[in-house]
């Protein structure tokens, strides 16, 4: 289990970020991902892994009129 | 008929000559007023104190109108005044988002002070011209356009009998009128409405700008609160101004350099990052559409739902593909890279007096992808088009038409009207054709048409009084606030947003806040106090836009590479910090991130006295419909059921099992109603108002309008209770 948002998620072996957005449908292209207090850059979204009791943190920003 | 034979039936009624001079660090120093009644004109002198105080587009508007009214003038009353203004900063080149008009008048749906604002030309040329504001008041007797030449100095007034009212014509009319060459089209702006404003409550106005490389007119609109119908209802046919040639450094500003380095910094973040962010160069805001549906946020059928497997065929892929004409250059005044005023270049119309005509449509944007689509249960791009057209042309605010014509389908769908009311109309939801027929009744103001144009308040009352109708239903499902149509987002599940419509000074505009991924999605403000925090920063600093001729858009819906590593990322720092030197650059003044807030608190909080003085302006008119807080009928509880009973368990420890779907429907309604009323009375805390929602005199004096006539408001009414 890992923590999205403060909730409790459920977690895969291997789950990328790239991935975690993917299962959450989250597709705003505006995010702010911080994984166990650190900031991920966008381009790191496939390669970080997110292990087993980790806290992610997918801040969407705002947009539009 | 030609242009000549317009121009020549102009009967000129009222000249006025001025000097012209040159701006200083953002201001001409002087307002324009005009009485269309006597044909008069005066040139008032701005104060230090009204620069210090209201700074300029909306603030100037607010403090002209109140100036310029009483407690108990009606919006259609001769004393109402319509003012444009784009303030300070408004006009430069050098930062994108830099040519905003703020309109300011008393609304017609709301009774009290409305701001609206669009992009175009007008405002920037209106400086330029000379004049940090245009104040309208009287009401003429005949049609009349009022023409500024800022080249010479001159205001006419003019009887114009001959043009066309909807916009479409009338702006070439106009433009090819009053340029002397093809080359001078680009310093011509014009303002406009339609047929429609003048036979409903919800005009808007067009603010045209040339198009040299299409070679066309296009139009921005300021659409919410019935600008347009206060304009026709003065009988102005259109505003019409002729500015010098556009420089940047026609503002005169006071640091040149600090302009063109925030402006550099930010077009290269345009250059480098829209097209993996919003893509707002290629799609404009209609890339939300999508968004919207996939976290169940896109108004469906008069906002029961947040989504449908049908608007992918209204999203913005579709527009790209088949309809939007680009060609790199789409912003609404010069210099604005990110450029997202979409066009659709030649559209053939299916209906309605201009039928099998090709005609330019500006847009859609978003908000029009719901009003005229999802939130009709229509999912058909042609009709988002033509809907888009037909409703700037005839001078319809698209928002209102769509979210009122979404809660006459419920109405009829639920027999509170049927066809004898409707003229005929089946009004179901998904009925794209009677929806377009409803949207061309209400520009020639015939039957049901007209009805409608009123706007939701009215109809409650209209049918409840005429059909029977149960008030207490009409009032859930009619969503509007303080007389307003709601705009186009599902806030079901945030609070926050909730406040941010039913707090909102004009009405239920989501332009003070969007907080719904802040709320629902990230769960950064779980209690009151956050809500109420968020609910003070944002329609604060927001505001801030609105008093310096600025559109927010440039603000967040592009952020800098790094802003991810920034304390507060949902701010965007840096953008803030350009703001902070772009208003320092323009004006001289010294201020920091803090200032700026402190500047909108002022006007915001004189605007929330103006609604007192109205009477309003306290907790019961800041109520909103159930149908924006949870779920109204058992249709909408059991079409998210997995959802509202999983509330009932986490939240109220409550075993759904066993219960009805009609009581936990009231379970859920105790409870969110509740949720509501702690969120009004933590945010009316945090702004410094009484119980009430009432600024108190210690804020007044805190932000230093406590001028006599508005402490005598609020004295007031407090004594009243």
């Amino acid at each position: 289990m890992i923590k999205v948002n403060g909730k409790d998620y459920p977690w895969e072996e291997g789950l990328s970020i790239k991935q975690l957005l993917v299962n959450k449908g989250f597709t705003f292209p505006l995010l702010v991902v911080i994984l166990n207090g650190k900031a991920i850059a966008d381009n790191e979204y496939v390669g970080t892994v997110v292990n087993d009791g980790d806290e992610v943190k997918i801040i969407h920003l705002m947009s539009g009129g | 008929m030609n242009r000549l034979e317009m121009k020549t039936a102009h009967k000129l009624v009222g000249t006025f000559n001025y000097q012209l001079g040159q701006l200083e660090k953002g201001y001409a120093n002087r307002t324009l007023y005009i009485n269309l009644s006597t044909n008069g004109f005066a040139e008032k002198p701005v104060t230090e104190l009204m620069k210090q105080k209201f700074i300029g587009g909306r603030g100037f508007g607010l403090k002209l109108l109140w100036d310029g009214i009483q407690g108990h003038t009606q919006w259609n009353d001769p004393e109402n005044e319509l003012i444009i203004s784009p303030g300070p900063i408004g006009g430069i080149t050098q930062y994108p988002g830099a040519g905003k008009s703020y309109v300011v008048a008393l609304s017609p749906l709301t009774q009290s002070a409305m701001d609206s604002n669009a992009g175009g030309h007008f405002g920037p040329f209106l400086k330029f011209s000379g004049w940090d504001a245009l104040e309208i008041q009287g009401k003429a007797e005949r049609d009349v356009i009022v023409f500024i030449d800022g080249t010479k100095g001159t205001v006419t007034i003019e009887e114009a009998p001959l043009e066309a009212v909807n916009s479409h014509i009338l702006v070439e009319q106009l433009t090819d009128m009053y340029a002397e060459s093809e080359a001078d089209k680009g310093t011509i702006s014009v303002v406009a409405a339609g047929e429609a404003a003048e036979h409903t409550l919800i005009g808007l106005l067009n603010f045209s700008f040339y198009d040299a490389r299409r070679k066309a007119v296009r139009v921005k609109q300021a659409g919410r609160g019935g600008m347009g119908t206060v304009f026709r209802d003065k009988h102005i046919k259109a505003l019409v101004i002729k500015s010098p040639k556009v420089r940047g450094d026609l503002n005169n500003p006071a640091d040149m350099s600090a302009l063109k380095k925030a402006g550099q910094k930010i077009h290269e973040e345009i250059r480098t990052l829209d097209d993996s962010q919003c893509r707002m160069r290629k799609v404009g805001t209609a890339h939300l559409t999508q968004i919207m549906n996939d976290y169940d946020l896109l108004p469906v059928r008069n906002y029961k739902f947040g989504s449908h497997p049908e608007a992918t065929k209204i999203a913005d892929d579709v527009f790209l593909a088949k309809y939007f004409h680009l060609n790199g250059h789409d912003e609404c005044w010069y210099g604005c890279s990110l450029a997202c005023a979409k066009v659709v270049k030649s559209f053939q119309l299916k209906t309605g007096p201009y039928q099998g005509k090709e005609v330019l449509v500006d847009g859609p944007e978003y908000e029009t992808t719901s009003a005229a689509g999802s939130v009709l249960g229509i999912f058909d791009p042609e009709f988002v088009i033509e809907t888009n057209f037909y409703c700037d042309t005839y001078g319809v605010d698209a928002l209102s038409f769509g979210t009122a014509t979404a809660f006459v389908m419920e109405c009829y769908e639920n027999g509170v009207i049927d066809d004898r009311v409707t003229g005929g109309l089946k009004l179901n939801f998904g009925n794209a054709e009677a929806a377009l027929e409803l949207l061309h009744r209400m520009a020639k103001g015939e039957g049901f048409g007209k009805m409608a144009g009123l706007g939701i308040r009215r109809m409650k009352k209209l049918f409840a009084e005429q059909y029977g109708a149960n008030p207490d239903f009409l009032q859930d499902i009619g969503m509007e606030v303080k007389g307003l149509e709601f705009s186009e987002y599902v806030t079901k599940e945030s609070l926050a947003q909730q406040g941010g419509y039913g707090l909102a000074n004009k009405g239920a505009q989501h332009d003070e806040a969007w907080l719904i991924f802040m709320d629902m999605v990230n769960h950064e403000i779980p209690t009151f106090e956050d809500k109420a925090e968020a609910l003070f920063y944002y329609p604060m600093f927001r505001t801030w836009f609105s008093l310096n001729g600025l559109c927010k858009l440039p603000w967040n819906d592009i952020v800098p590479a790094d802003n991810h590593l920034t304390a507060e990322p949902a701010k965007v720092p840096e953008h803030v910090h350009n703001y902070v030197e772009i208003y320092n650059g323009v004006t001289g003044a010294n201020i920091d991130d803090k200032g700026l807030i402190s500047q909108s608190e002022v006007v915001y909080n004189f605007q929330r006295v103006f609604n007192v003085r109205m009477g309003f302006g306290t907790r019961e008119y800041d109520q909103v419909p159930y149908r924006a807080v949870g779920p109204v009928t058992v249709e909408e509880y059991e079409s998210r059921q997995d959802r509202y009973d999983a509330q009932l368990k986490d939240i109220l420890n409550l075993d759904p099992e066993g219960k009805t779907t009609a009581e936990k429907v009231q379970i859920l309604r105790n409870y969110r109603e509740e949720q509501y009323r702690k969120l009004c009375d933590a945010v009316y805390l945090r702004r410094g108002w009484d119980a009430n929602g009432i600024p108190t005199i210690k804020t007044l004096e805190r932000l230093g309008i406590d001028f006599p006539e508005v402490a005598a408001v609020v004295k007031k009414k407090m004594t009243q209770g």
